[in-house]
């Protein structure tokens, strides 16, 4: 599959939220979507900062694809539902385009354990991680 | 969590919650997705996120996304930690921990109360819950810290 294909399924299962964010597909990094949004007053905290919910938000969407991506080979239909998450903040995010990664840890029979972390210019340098688990159940009946 | 929210919530020391409102409704990310102040006391702060297309997280059922929540219950626990100590302090996240019970229902608004139970000289200790009228029946159980900053503003 093309670059541009991955592209385009990834922004295909963006939801209204991750558009009203200004989220878009930066690039592919291997198979996996690299997210990223434009700073602005939409994600705005402190004066001059990143408010700590947008970044979670970002870094949430970018699990979620790395997950979709993930499954897409054998697992299309698969519904998956956050179960919970943990966010850790390093850094105060800037006045800059901020990117996020997914990584999936393992897709067990019923639950998927999910990484991603968000940076500003460095990806070295992260500004915010995640730990995410997501319940795996079967798709609805037609 | 078990603090009845008084018929006008004016405590909370020095600090008022309130006074932010205007702002919060305006500015960033939490006005521009439309949180609001509902009501507070001492150690504790309640803010609202009505319904809103532009939240949805899943377009089948019209589920807002969990992102908005995640953004709520930061609000509504920083703010908690000013009215439990009574002024402003300078701080930011250092982590927040959301657990998922259920899915917001469609067209609710979500209520988000954020409660501070310890602070001490560099940290504020946190925890919420986010429900969408019966805090009884909650969609998200939260809990995090704050460490104190001297560069707010950096």
């Amino acid at each position: 599959m093309s670059t541009e294909h991955d592209m385009a399924m990834v922004m295909d299962f963006m939801p209204p939220f991750a558009h009203e964010m200004g989220m878009t597909v930066d690039h592919m990094q291997g198979v996996l979507p690299v997210i990223a949004f434009d700073y602005g007053p939409h994600v705005m905290g402190r004066p001059g900062f990143l408010h700590g919910g947008a970044m979670s938000g970002l870094m949430e969407i970018a699990a979620i694809a790395a997950l979709r991506v993930t499954l897409s080979g054998d697992e299309p239909t698969l519904r998956i539902k956050p179960v919970n998450i943990t966010i850790n903040f390093m850094r105060g995010g800037r006045e800059a385009r901020t990117y996020a990664l997914g990584e999936v840890t393992r897709i067990g029979r019923r639950v998927a354990n999910v990484e991603a972390k968000a940076w500003q210019d460095d990806a070295a340098k992260p500004i915010a991680t995640v730990f995410m688990n997501f319940l795996l159940s079967p798709p609805k009946p037609a | 969590m078990t603090d009845p929210a008084p018929e006008t919530a004016t405590q909370g020391g020095g600090f008022d919650p309130s006074a932010f409102e205007g702002i919060l409704s305006r500015l960033g990310h939490g006005g521009h997705l439309g949180m609001r102040y509902r009501a507070h006391g001492v150690g504790w702060v309640e803010m609202e996120l009505p319904y809103s297309e532009k939240l949805i997280g899943d377009v089948e059922s019209g589920i807002i996304a969990s992102g908005p929540i995640i953004s709520l219950m930061d609000n509504a626990t920083s703010l908690s930690v000013w009215t439990a100590i009574g002024e402003f302090r300078p701080q930011v996240t250092l982590d927040l921990r959301v657990d998922y019970m259920r899915p917001a229902t469609p067209g609710k608004a979500v209520i988000g109360r954020g409660e501070c139970y310890k602070v001490t000289r560099s940290m504020a200790f946190v925890r919420g819950v986010a429900h969408d009228g019966d805090a009884e029946d909650p969609v998200a159980h939260v809990a995090g810290t704050f460490i104190r900053v001297d560069n707010f503003l950096g």
